[in-house]
């Protein structure tokens, strides 16, 4: 089942995370990450959802989103080009003497480093997930002391 | 019974405007009035700490008309009753914690049928929410999976507004229930009472109309079908779709099946009829829906105990399925003809498109053979009393013209299957959920919007015991529901099961040791009566009907009695039990 990723726009109002949360824990709809935050229009946030599925049950899933009354909007965004990008963290633990090497690694990746500590380094990468997943790969050698990713957020091209 | 009816003002316009001034009123006051201008005649409930301020602002409003109940599971089964007897929205209200946790059985079950209902709780002070206060509970949290939507109302500003938009989301588009949980600071405060007009909800669209393209795509597919059947829901019931329905078929000649809920939606005198679909339904539906090459679905939603196992359901049709829901439509069944509209509008627009056809004789006739080759059987005995016998004898001395509440069950199947409905609204029964205890306080509320017809309220012994304390309400009120207990002295259909699917294995379903029915009945005051022959029952039956006011008939009938025809769970419509196996 391939990755699918659904925007919706909803009232920002308390406890619609838990109704988009729960319809999806119901029916046993799987979801790989979810984020909202505020969107163009004040008052409406817009929620990403990447999750896996068929035709049909991605059908179901937006269908049934958009059963919610504050559910504004919903569009399927894998249906066409799209532009997603997700924010990593990754804390390391290097040796001072070691990190001219990791300082080539960010450079590479065009990730940025956001903090040094006495024998940490905490490194900041954006980029779709298929990149991310890579750069984390690569890091494990050095020792992943702590990660924490924000899920994608996605815009359709055009 | 009378103080229930006399001269409502709620449609009044005077009353109206005096109900809309712009007067500094309580929380309270303001969703009483509120109430009042959606039109709500009656509304059941139960009182407690948080509603405090809504119970006092009741006091002295003569307009304001409260039934109180003896649980709220009593009240909200009753508003459902209401609901689905008249096609309003159904209101209840209770206090917050246990009185809220005790709707939710009645709001789950209102969700799986679409009644639309406004259910209305009590919550602790905004002060207090949050903190494990006393009676407190996140009654919006818990209900989200069963509601349509639901609000806790923060700030008096916003109370009369909610209500309005409670009502709307209720009684547009698919129907269902919506909560609204008003925090006891909040019916307390004082607010300018500023009558909304208008309402808007973005994003919220009800009302989809049917693209015409599909219309013309379905009236191709009549044309070329050679066995085609239409499978006819609840949503024909809840879009008051049964007239169109009916000139649909006769038009296009095409037979119709009715699904538990859909029942009445359909004359079941019109040979067109084929009786009820799925795991207890007619032999004639079922093979209909096995042999069919096109099925047209409106306002139903493939529920497994219609379809049975999927792949042997409706192998051969092209399936064209109407729905005000377009999530209902693929979700279970390749669906080649989708069409998303109200059943209303979509079946008078497919009217219109379509011209008078003869239909296939041969199809029609072969079906016609099979009901008079296969019919319904109702056991005879003179020692014992069958409990199909009971229900068809119901049917016959109200000349199928009573409304029918049931509970969930035996008896359920045999009303099902025996009464025959002759018009919608008129059957009752909690489909979706099966909720045991919905049976008898449902026929209070059916009762109470349907003053002029006749309400009958079939239940088994198992399930007039979940809700019996309501006798109190038809004592008091004198509602003049005739109530029927089924009395096998068992769990009827799980002893069926045990019987046939767990080798025999009776666990737990001797219901002997239960009360007295009939002394029950009349220590509440209501009258009992009892019938265990045949003889009896008519005579008793009789008697019931001719006495005003409200009657128990409990019915001691035969203990072992099976529901068929039946297919077991994990069988195809083409696998039916007619009879007990050897």
């Amino acid at each position: 089942m391939t990755k699918q990723t659904i925007s919706a726009i909803v009232n920002d109002v308390p406890g619609v995370l838990q109704r988009i949360a729960g319809l999806f824990g119901r029916r046993g709809y799987n979801i790989e990450s979810i984020t909202v935050g505020a969107s163009e229009e004040a008052g409406l946030s817009r929620v990403i959802i990447v999750t896996r599925g068929d035709d049909r049950l991605i059908a179901q899933m937006c269908h049934q989103l958009s059963k919610l009354i504050d559910v504004i909007d919903v569009s399927h965004l894998s249906a066409g080009p799209l532009v997603s990008r997700e924010l990593m963290l990754v804390k390391l633990f290097v040796a001072p003497d070691r990190r001219p090497e990791i300082f080539d690694i960010v450079q590479t990746f065009r990730c940025s480093v956001v903090d040094v500590g006495i024998d940490s380094i905490m490194i900041q990468a954006v980029g779709d997930t298929d990149k991310n997943n890579a750069f984390v790969q690569l890091l494990q050698s050095y020792g992943v002391l702590e990660l924490t990713r924000t899920g994608e957020t996605a815009m359709s091209r055009g | 019974m009378n103080s229930m009816y006399n001269g409502s003002k709620i449609h009044d316009e005077s009353f109206r405007d005096r109900l809309k001034q712009r007067d500094m009123i309580s929380g309270s006051d303001i969703l009483l009035r509120s109430l009042l201008l959606e039109g709500v005649e009656c509304v059941f409930g139960y009182p407690g700490g948080a509603v405090l301020y809504i119970y006092d602002a009741m006091h002295g409003n003569s307009e304001f008309r409260h039934v109180l109940t003896r649980h709220e599971q009593g009240a909200i089964h009753a508003a459902d009753g209401y609901a689905r007897a008249t096609g309003k929205v159904g209101v209840c209200i209770a206090t917050s914690g246990p009185g809220a946790t005790n709707l939710i059985t009645g709001i789950a079950t209102a969700n799986m049928d679409s009644v639309p209902l406004v259910v209305i709780t009590g919550n602790v002070a905004t002060s207090l929410m949050g903190t494990d206060a006393f009676q407190e509970a996140d009654i919006v949290g818990m209900t989200q999976p069963v509601t349509k939507h639901s609000y806790c109302v923060r700030r008096v500003e916003d109370l009369h507004r909610t209500i309005r938009e409670a009502f709307h989301i209720a009684s547009t588009g698919r129907k269902g229930p919506v909560l609204v949980d008003i925090p006891k600071d909040v019916s307390a405060a004082l607010c300018e009472f500023r009558y909304a007009e208008t309402i808007s909800l973005r994003g919220y669209k009800p009302a989809a109309e049917a693209a015409p393209s599909q219309i013309e795509k379905l009236r191709l597919a009549i044309e070329g079908a050679e066995r085609p059947l239409i499978l006819a829901g609840a949503g024909v019931v809840h879009a008051d779709a049964s007239d169109e329905l009916t000139e649909f078929a006769r038009k296009a000649q095409i037979p119709v099946t009715t699904t538990l809920l859909g029942l009445g939606g359909f004359p079941s005198a019109d040979e067109l009829w084929l009786g009820m679909p799925g795991m207890h339904g007619t032999y004639t539906a079922n093979k209909a829906l096995t042999q069919c090459d096109l099925l047209i679905s409106v306002g139903a939603r493939f529920d497994d105990r219609v379809t049975m196992r999927l792949d042997g359901f409706a192998p051969h049709a092209l399936i064209a399925h109407i729905d005000i829901d377009a999530a209902e439509i693929g979700k279970l069944v390749p669906t080649a003809i989708p069409i998303v509209g109200d059943a209303k509008s979509v079946l008078s627009a497919v009217n219109r498109a379509m011209p008078g056809r003869e239909g296939n004789r041969e199809w029609l006739e072969e079906l016609f053979a099979m009901k008079r080759q296969f019919p319904l059987v109702i056991p005879d005995s003179d020692d014992e009393l069958k409990p199909q016998f009971v229900i068809d004898l119901i049917y016959r001395m109200t000349e199928g013209q009573a409304i029918v509440t049931t509970d969930v069950g035996q008896h359920q199947m045999w009303t099902a299957q025996f009464y025959k409905f002759a018009e919608p609204r008129a059957f009752l029964s909690s489909g979706g959920l099966g909720t045991m205890g919905f049976g008898f306080p449902s026929a209070i509320g059916a009762q109470l919007g349907r003053p002029d017809k006749l309400v009958i309220s079939v239940n088994g012994d198992g399930g007039m015991q979940m809700c019996a304390q309501e006798l109190a309400i038809c004592a008091i009120h004198q509602i003049p529901v005739k109530i029927v207990v089924i009395n096998n002295q068992s769990l009827g259909m799980i002893r069926q099961w045990q019987e046939l699917i767990y080798e025999g294995r009776r666990s737990h379903i001797d219901l002997s040791g239960s009360p007295d029915f009939v002394k029950l009945a009349e220590a509440y005051g209501v009258r009992g009566l009892r019938a265990s022959n045949k003889a009896e029952a008519e005579a008793v039956w009789r008697l019931a009907m001719d006495t005003p006011g409200p009657v128990l008939v409990d019915f001691v009938v035969s203990k072992d009695e099976f529901v068929f025809p039946m297919i077991p769970q994990g069988q195809t419509l083409n696998d039916m039990i007619l009879e007990v196996p050897e």
